[in-house]
């Protein structure tokens, strides 16, 4: 099996995924010739033509509303949002309408579509382009949001991402577009949907994260072992809705947990699964449920921004902070 | 406008352009130019005047309704029925119609129940899986937000070179907003079947349309787009009829969008929470109603001898009980149970929402 880096699993995924569904369009900002800013649509629109791999004009808001009447046609539109700092002008299509039109007409309208958009800071972008605001999406009734943390994910979730009848939000960790290798089948096998991932098991200590900061988590389940601590890792992959089993399961095992995200503390996603271990593994629990997130600041620009995002100490500590507590 | 006047230096001009305007028939009914080939129809033409007069009669009752606790919050049609009965009366069935709150006379032309329309505005998301084609959007409620939404069924239509046409209704407040722009935009780059529609009648609730942009017209928005703009008189239903039935077909001929904007004005609040003495004078209002489109329209056919008193009465019963049939029908419309909140919210209901709906059901603990 070939190794392919993330982006390039992106690029497996959206290739397959127009050969074999010819409803299938991918549309956005320098998606075509350009193969898109970070090449994830390179070679696209030379073979599926400028009507299906299409380059937009320069406005979010006409992508995410185009994804929405084409999605209502049966067209399964796949919109690409080049960084998530200029997602913003799609909240509205996304919850006002993407979200909500199967429901507003009882099942007349559905809406097909994936919007996707690399996620979170570490690549000494410019300002805006380091956004991690999943929670905010994660809020939204009716939709899916769904981040991937391997190439071999990467490729099995788009898949499913695009097939699936409802609409996602696709994020792509950008720090690790290039940086995460792994080998992919180009099978046209889909990975499920809502279900997390277990990358490493151990009874002590239960990890949890999602993209990018699944790099330092596994560093930190490194560190650990080598104090004689089994932490069990978990990639939650799909944050809307989430695999609460695996959660609670692994929890109810190790009785200790550890959140890990870049995003900001308060009202991060970490808080959500905080308060399920507190409603449903209480008893359970052998140490408070920790957090390591990125500060309550706005995300500083290249100079700062590895200060802001949560290290492997940090985890570390945390983690072993929980390990001692009981 | 003198403001707009730049010293010209002896550069050169390298564009003009204009936009014109459409009316047939004059506030009293007389005819100010040659009417369309459709208006010798009179079938057609008593058509379009029971459309509005059924929406009149639809409005009166809806708001008896809302004001005697039956009805939820409603948006009047009063003095602007030309606008979505011309329009729809020119579309296919099979092209997809995105209307705004207040474009009920095109739903019901289209095949909408009026009881379908009570449910919606009675809360009742029954109300949007309504008889229509069934492609068709419900009301868009966020101002302007459906104009994309138009663009991409258009880029379907375009994908998959079928000859359909999307209609997009909207009021002169959402042509201030990006929505519509942005949509406008795209369709002039990709020459989309889809046609515009903006309802100027002169208030976004308070707001007049001086407050609203700068421009002499609405419809000069759609040469920054790249395509067509005509003004219509919005109160004149033969003129509506006129420009969508050619925008419409240039359209599914596939030489691109076009853009309407209807003049006209609303004599009503602008919905049943509204108080428009608070912003606009009673004799502002008056003024318009000699303009009204369907006192226009009569006095034409009554001249033409298209129409007679005792048709006028006959309708006038049919109307009545044609509404009266369907407000029984609306209310007496059996309640559902509330865990049918879960049921359309994906294809298949996560096991986590499951339980909660289970919880909401009463046979669950989660």
């Amino acid at each position: 099996m070939p190794e392919v880096t993330l982006v390039e699993a992106v690029n497996l995924a959206l290739a397959r995924a127009m050969e074999d569904d010819p409803d299938v369009v991918v549309l956005g900002e320098d998606v075509g010739i350009n193969g898109g800013v970070f090449r994830a649509t390179v070679g696209l629109q030379t073979r599926f033509g400028p009507e299906r791999v299409l380059d937009t004009p320069l406005a979010e808001l006409l992508i995410s509303g185009l994804c929405v009447g084409m999605a209502a046609q049966g067209v399964k539109p796949v919109g690409e949002i080049q960084f998530m700092g200029f997602l913003y002008p799609c909240i509205d299509q996304l919850v006002n309408h993407a979200s909500r039109i199967r429901n507003r007409t009882q099942g007349r309208l559905t809406c097909p579509m994936v919007l996707r958009t690399p996620h979170g800071a570490g690549i000494r972008a410019p300002e805006h382009h380091s956004e991690s605001t999943e929670a905010m999406l994660a809020h939204i009734p009716g939709l899916r949001v769904v981040i991937p943390s391997s190439p071999e994910r990467a490729y099995g979730l788009l898949l499913a991402a695009i097939r699936d009848p409802d609409p996602v939000v696709f994020l792509e960790p950008t720090r690790i577009y290039r940086a995460a290798k792994g080998e992919v089948e180009d099978n046209g096998e889909a990975l499920p949907l809502d279900v997390a991932f277990v990358l490493r098991e151990g009874r002590d200590v239960t990890l949890i994260s999602w993209g990018a900061m699944l790099k330092e988590t596994m560093a930190a389940a490194d560190a650990l072992a080598a104090d004689g601590v089994a932490a069990e890792v978990i990639d939650l992959a799909t944050l809307k809705p989430y695999d609460e089993a695996t959660v609670l399961g692994s929890v109810a095992k190790t009785g200790r947990c550890v959140i890990v995200h870049e995003a900001t503390r308060t009202g991060g996603f970490g808080g959500e699964i905080a308060a399920l271990i507190a409603e449903r593994a209480l008893t359970s629990l052998l140490a408070p449920v920790a957090r390591v997130t990125g500060y309550d600041t706005i995300i500083p620009m290249a100079r700062l921004e590895q200060h802001m995002m949560p290290s492997v100490d940090r985890i570390v500590t945390a983690a072993r902070k929980a390990c001692q507590f009981s | 406008m003198a403001s707009k006047k730049m010293s010209d230096g002896g550069l050169p001009v390298i564009a003009r352009f204009e936009v014109r305007h459409r009316n047939y028939l004059a506030p009293d009914g007389s005819i100010n130019r040659p009417l369309p080939a459709f208006a010798s129809d009179a079938n057609l033409l008593t058509a379009l005047y029971r459309a509005m007069l059924l929406l009149r009669n639809f409005d009166r009752k809806a708001v008896a309704l809302q004001r005697t606790g039956r009805l939820g919050t409603y948006a009047v049609s009063l003095g602007q029925e030309a606008v979505s009965v011309g329009i729809a009366s020119a579309m296919r069935a099979e092209d997809v119609l995105l209307p705004s709150y207040r474009d009920n006379g095109a739903l019901i032309w289209r095949g909408v129940k009026l009881e379908e329309i009570l449910l919606f505005w009675g809360g009742d998301e029954r109300g949007n899986q309504f008889s229509g084609p069934v492609q068709d959007f419900p009301f868009c409620v966020p101002v302007g937000s459906q104009a994309p939404h138009a663009a991409g069924v258009a880029y379907a239509f375009k994908l998959r070179k079928q000859p359909r046409v999307a209609v997009c209704m909207f009021g002169d407040g959402a042509t201030s907003k990006g929505d519509v722009y942005e949509a406008m935009n795209f369709a002039g780059v990709h020459k989309l079947p889809v046609v515009f529609v903006a309802t100027n009648n002169q208030w976004a609730i308070s707001v007049p349309l001086r407050l609203q942009t700068g421009c002499e017209t609405l419809a000069q928005k759609a040469i920054a787009a790249g395509f067509i703009g005509e003004q219509v008189d919005g109160s004149d239903v033969v003129a509506m009829r006129a420009a969508a039935e050619d925008a419409i077909a240039t359209a599914r001929e596939g030489q691109g969008p076009r853009f309407i904007e209807a003049v006209t004005y609303r004599l009503g609040d602008h919905t049943t929470s509204d108080d428009a003495l608070r912003y606009r004078s009673a004799d502002e209002v008056q003024a318009r109603w000699k303009e009204e489109p369907i006192t226009r329209l009569r006095s034409y056919l009554v001249g033409q001898k298209m129409w007679s008193k005792a048709q006028e009465e006959q309708l006038a019963a049919e109307c009545h009980e044609r509404v009266e049939a369907a407000v029984e029908r609306y209310l007496a419309t059996e309640p559902r149970r509330p865990e049918i909140m879960f049921d359309h919210l994906y294809a298949e209901l996560p096991e986590t929402y499951a339980a909660q709906r289970r919880q909401l059901a009463g046979d669950g603990d989660a």
